[in-house]
């Protein structure tokens, strides 16, 4: 469980993060919900401690974090899997060398069980034989597959997701979406996406915060955020033509079971 | 310009607090520096050998005065390749090669969440990206420089003679007129600096590149710009101290 409380962040005075605060659950998969420039990303760098918050704290299953010792942090920091928008493999490696390389640098095993656990990742995620191939000659569902693998290859407690499915089709972004979600289930992980992407929300959801001009507006799960009384909710929510049919189809059962 | 001097000194703090293990250190500085010196080997030779032509060329078309005999040729170019072009200009042709390239890379991956990614992981950025870098740059620097130095003479030996200036007799005892071994010494010294200055000013700026890839080109170019400027100092200043 991942606990974040008043967090603040200003740069150069303006205002990114207003004092949020909030709870993460283990096993659920959150989201950070929110339009472009709503400091969700910004946030998320808070948590993994990339950007240091000017207010507020971050604990991690009751382990303060945010100004705590550096070899504290640094424990904390190898429980961390995070997938880059971008995806952010590395250039110079290939497939399998991103995906071994944190247990290269992280953990004692040997290269043989480096490499099975790198082969068990790489099928997890549905990439075996792809080991040799290079980042620049994959898709960019491939990639954020590679990212994922290399994320949960040092068995992390924590699972960190930037924009997973921004600039794939939408089948392929279902694709991840169910990733995410299944691999947070299958190693009880708690797991924190950001998106923008209402398709995410429905799919995976369990605990959604709705972030707005850096304030949290709203909390709730992916049932009851349609019936949400938040008028900067709704208007993010329902800019989709396909999320006001639904909404329309939801009132008019509604109507009909009513007697 | 003081704001971005502390920076760079924290930036180069940061190098060897919570560094990685000295077994991965030591297996990417030896990467860095068959990159380096494999990489840099042809330019350094093509233009150190042509310094030295040219070098021996222009002191023959200036040495008017019959009394002065010819191997003073060869004692000059000896200085002049010894004390000052083997190293410096070695290192302002590094600059612009390897200064760049770490720039750039760095920038790339700055800006492609590269290095963020190094660091969730709990891995110490700096020191898994730059230090090895800037260790192979003090590795090779002073090879290439001695390279330079020998392509250098060689140069000016093989203008000296084919074009008929000087003969190869003269240019040798030349070479070997009142030989201070310290001046090579010295030469290895300055490059040593200028690796350290190169390598870390152009870590320095491809680090904290942010923005996109007309960022990293500025990196780049600021990278060699600053780097040079910093061998230029240091060359006087060293020349001053250590002469």
């Amino acid at each position: 469980m991942i606990e974040i409380h008043n967090i603040h962040k200003s740069f150069n005075g303006k205002v990114v993060l207003d004092g949020i605060s909030g709870v993460f659950q283990t096993g659920k998969t959150n989201l950070l919900l929110g339009a472009s420039g709503t400091g969700k990303s910004v946030l998320l760098k808070c948590i993994v401690g990339l950007i240091k918050p000017d207010l507020g704290s971050v604990t991690f299953d009751g382990t303060y974090f945010t100004n705590n010792k550096l070899d504290i942090r640094q424990e904390i920091r190898r429980k961390i899997g995070m997938l880059f928008q971008g995806s952010a493999l590395f250039d110079s490696m290939n497939v399998e060398e991103n995906v071994e390389f944190p247990l290269m640098m992280l953990t004692d095993m040997s290269r043989q069980e480096r490499m099975d656990r790198v082969n068990f990742c790489l099928q997890r995620v549905g990439l075996e034989g792809t080991n040799k191939k290079m980042p620049a000659e994959l898709s960019g569902g491939m990639k954020k597959r590679v990212g994922i693998a290399r994320a949960i290859a040092p068995n992390c407690t924590y699972l960190f997701c930037d924009e997973p499915n921004s600039g794939l089709d939408p089948l392929t972004a279902l694709k991840i979406d169910r990733l995410i979600k299944e691999i947070t289930e299958e190693y009880n992980i708690t797991t924190i996406v950001v998106t923008h992407d209402m398709n995410s929300v429905i799919e995976i959801g369990d605990n959604i915060m709705f972030l707005y001009e850096g304030k949290k507006l709203w909390e709730g799960t992916s049932n009851n955020i349609l019936d949400s009384d938040v008028p900067e909710l709704n208007e993010f929510i329902f800019a989709n033509r396909l999320m006001r049919d639904a909404k329309k189809v939801e009132e008019e059962e509604e109507r009909q079971k009513t007697p | 310009m003081l704001q971005n001097f502390g920076k760079y000194l924290l930036f180069l703090k940061s190098l060897v607090t919570r560094g990685e293990p000295l077994k991965i250190i030591f297996k990417r500085t030896i990467d860095e520096a068959i990159l380096i010196g494999i990489n840099s080997i042809f330019i350094v030779a093509l233009v150190s050998t042509f310094i030295g032509a040219v070098s021996t060329v222009q002191v023959s078309y200036n040495m008017v005065n019959a009394l002065i005999p010819r191997s003073t040729i060869g004692f000059i170019v000896r200085e002049m390749v010894i004390l000052e072009l083997a190293p410096t200009i070695t290192s302002i042709v590094l600059a612009g090669k390897v200064g760049s390239s770490i720039a750039g890379g760095l920038g790339t991956m700055k800006i492609t969440e590269q290095v963020d990614a190094l660091e969730v992981m709990g891995i110490n950025s700096t020191s898994y990206l730059v230090l090895p870098k800037i260790l192979a740059a003090l590795l090779v620097f002073p090879m290439l420089v001695i390279i330079a130095m020998f392509l250098g003479l060689m140069g000016g030996y093989i203008a000296g003679t084919v074009t008929g200036q000087l003969t190869a007799q003269e240019y040798i005892s030349g070479l070997r007129i009142d030989f201070i071994p310290y001046n090579v010494v010295f030469a290895l010294i300055k490059s040593f600096i200028f690796a350290f200055l190169i390598s870390s000013i152009s870590s320095y700026k491809g680090y904290y590149t942010s923005g996109g890839a007309l960022e990293v080109g500025a990196a780049g170019t600021a990278a060699v710009t600053h780097s040079v400027i910093a061998v230029l100092i240091a060359d006087f200043v060293s020349a001053q101290m250590l002469l």
